[in-house]
């Protein structure tokens, strides 16, 4: 049974019709279906991890047509570990979406886990493949099901959010695929590896080098780096918190793990750091994109707003980091593309246990929630110490590596707003600690006693034990990310 | 001028896309109304399918479909791959136009949903409804 490459895919892909199906039987067959194909893709990507770490990069053929003509997927220890990462991460938070999809929009409930499927579908698909156009489509894919469940969130302004959305992400796509077309002209070939070994025999074309700028700012507006980020924050915090919660870890880190895909598999590095120089300019982008991104987010009054402005500038982390043209920062880069997806999973987990029950998110609605939600506030510090970087949780390591990259490549700007960033999101979550810590919980007093006696208690149990398990494993990943890059990264990038 | 002329000429289907690409994009920035929008990135995805049709093309080459394949007729004939224009370009953009369909209908039933809520699809007008709403969070 060595059809597991496939498998991670099919399996959401196959029951994403079923559930669309079944929702004309039963409306509630959708979820456990849902459940049963994350449930394979999870356990095939386990498979193929421990494969690719035992004997080495996977090769798969689809219907058995060879790598130049018919699609390929390619899974290398990099892969292996995105793929086990998203599946898990949609599995989980699938676990916790029953009661919450359930509150807010049960009456199409069956739609938004076929779609939420989908959705997963594309983001393993992109992670998987070795071919330049499946993946633009795959992209697609997956940023149609997002427009299509972000509309599905606020009745008010969640449809225009994500027009917006639409807008700016075609224009994305639309990049990356007139990039994929100079490249083709220039090797006729979409295979990533064929490309490659074509590309090392041309110098200095002028094609190459428009193909990539094209290329690389298409995934940066669909990873909304800094000057193209203006529509994340409206799209991600409008959406339902069930889509949320799965969108912020995994859509833009994706997106990463495509640009370090193309940089370290396509071009190849020597092309990059070697003939174009352009580091400095991207890691100087890098600096402005966690500065802006961790001031925007200061300045923000919604706690799930604020959240996506720290996504805003965690991409600067990555993008900068595997800029700098050296082996730390590269590390630190991908070590922070497993980290951040965690952390950015956990704050949503806990902002999710804490919708589930306030309806409104404003900083000054939370106030009092240490004594109202013990257990979500618990996993909530632990999530924001990791983004903050307190050493034993894993966010504390990628930084670290971060740091010392950007030391050894002369960047200390990079180096300096790694620091100042951390600072910032440590006066950020101590704002928010002292709102939910300190004041007192009943601020209308005069007025309608009965109306601030609506008892808050925690979040259900299936929501709190996800966010609870989340929230730990940032430990365990922190104490483990020295196995994590010693069997899985370094190997990667020799 | 006289050498730019000679360039534009011979890679006009070049310079064709970008000013196609550039009319949707200016489209996409510029116009208030949401379905002017939507028009503008309809064209800029299909000066993209334009230029991957455009890069398939040779000069006096045919179709690429070999006569008489089945009947025998080519026994011993060579087949040269230049007399053919490329088909795989075009391919991959029957993929490329049903994916900017499927946008293009997520797209338009979003406009559907905006105007149902709002009765206007201006931009303008729209910011100021989203302002009466309530305080920008």
């Amino acid at each position: 049974m060595d059809n597991y490459p496939a498998l991670i895919v099919i399996a959401p892909l196959l029951t994403a019709f079923l559930a669309g199906i079944a929702v004309w039987i039963r409306e509630r067959l959708a979820y456990p279906i849902a459940l049963t194909g994350l449930a394979v893709s999870i356990f095939s990507a386990g498979k193929v991890l421990m494969q690719v770490i035992t004997s080495g990069t996977i090769q798969y053929r689809l219907a058995g047509w060879a790598p130049p003509m018919g699609i390929e997927y390619r899974i290398d220890l990099l892969n292996a570990m995105v793929l086990l990462l998203v599946s898990s991460i949609a599995f989980l938070n699938l676990v916790a979406s029953y009661k919450s999809v359930d509150q807010e929009i049960n009456d199409r409930a069956g739609s938004f886990y076929t779609m939420y499927l989908l959705f997963v579908t594309g983001l393993l698909g992109v992670t998987v493949t070795g071919d330049l156009f499946n993946l633009y489509v795959l992209i697609e894919l997956t940023s149609l099901t997002s427009y299509a469940m972000i509309a599905l969130g606020d009745r008010d302004r969640a449809p225009l959010a994500s027009l917006n959305y639409v807008f700016i992400g075609v224009i994305g796509a639309s990049f990356y695929l007139l990039g994929v077309g100079y490249l083709y002209m220039q090797t006729g070939s979409l295979n990533m590896a064929d490309v490659a070994n074509i590309l090392s025999g041309i110098q200095g074309s002028s094609t190459v080098l428009t193909a990539f700028i094209l290329m690389m700012i298409g995934i940066w507006i669909k990873m909304a780096f800094f000057p193209m980020h203006v529509w994340l924050p409206n799209a991600y915090t409008y959406s339902p918190i069930g889509f949320a919660r799965v969108v912020a870890p995994l859509m833009t880190k994706v997106m990463i793990y495509v640009m370090i895909r193309l940089m370290i598999t396509v071009f190849g590095f020597d092309y990059i750091f070697k003939t174009l120089n352009l580091s400095d300019a991207v890691v100087w982008l890098g600096t402005i994109a966690i500065l802006s991104g961790a001031v925007m987010a200061l300045s923000q009054k919604n706690l799930k707003k604020m959240l996506t402005y720290i996504i805003v500038c965690e991409i600067g982390y990555m993008v900068g980091g595997a800029w700098l043209g050296n082996q730390l920062g590269m590390t630190g880069a991908i070590l922070h593309i497993l980290n951040d997806a965690l952390m950015t999973f956990a704050l949503f987990l806990a902002v999710g246990n804490m919708a589930y029950r306030l309806k409104k998110l404003d900083l000054t609605d939370l106030q009092g929630l240490f004594g109202k939600m013990p257990w979500t506030m618990a996993g909530f510090v632990l999530a924001a110490f990791s983004i903050i970087g307190v050493p034993p949780t894993c966010g504390f390591f990628s930084k670290w590596y971060l740091i010392l990259g950007a030391f050894e490549a002369g960047a200390y700007h990079f180096a300096g707003a790694l620091i100042i960033s951390s600072l910032l999101s440590a006066v950020l979550f101590f704002k928010v600690f002292e709102i939910c810590f300190f004041e007192p919980m009943s601020k209308d007093h005069g007025h309608g006693e009965s109306h601030s006696q609506v008892v808050i208690e925690e979040a259900p149990i299936s929501m709190l034990f996800v966010s609870g398990l989340v929230s730990l494993s940032l430990i365990v990943a922190g104490l483990y990310s020295g196995t994590i890059v010693n069997t899985i990264i370094l190997p990667f990038l020799k | 001028m006289t050498d730019l002329l000679p360039l534009i000429v011979a890679k006009y289907n070049y310079w064709l896309y970008v000013i196609l690409m550039m009319i949707g994009l200016y489209a996409m920035i510029a116009k208030n109304n949401l379905i002017k929008k939507l028009v503008g990135m309809n064209i800029f995805q299909t000066a993209i399918i334009l230029f991957y049709v455009s890069i398939g093309y040779k000069t006096d080459a045919t179709i690429p479909i070999i006569q008489n394949a089945h009947g025998g007729g080519s026994h011993g004939a060579v087949i040269h791959a230049a007399d053919y224009i490329n088909p795989l370009p075009h391919v991959l953009m029957l993929t490329a136009i049903v994916v900017s369909v499927a946008t293009f209908g997520v797209a338009m039933a979003l406009a559907v949903r905006i105007y149902q809520r709002y009765q206007t699809l201006e931009e303008d007008e729209l910011r100021m409804r989203l302002i009466d709403i309530g305080p920008e969070e």
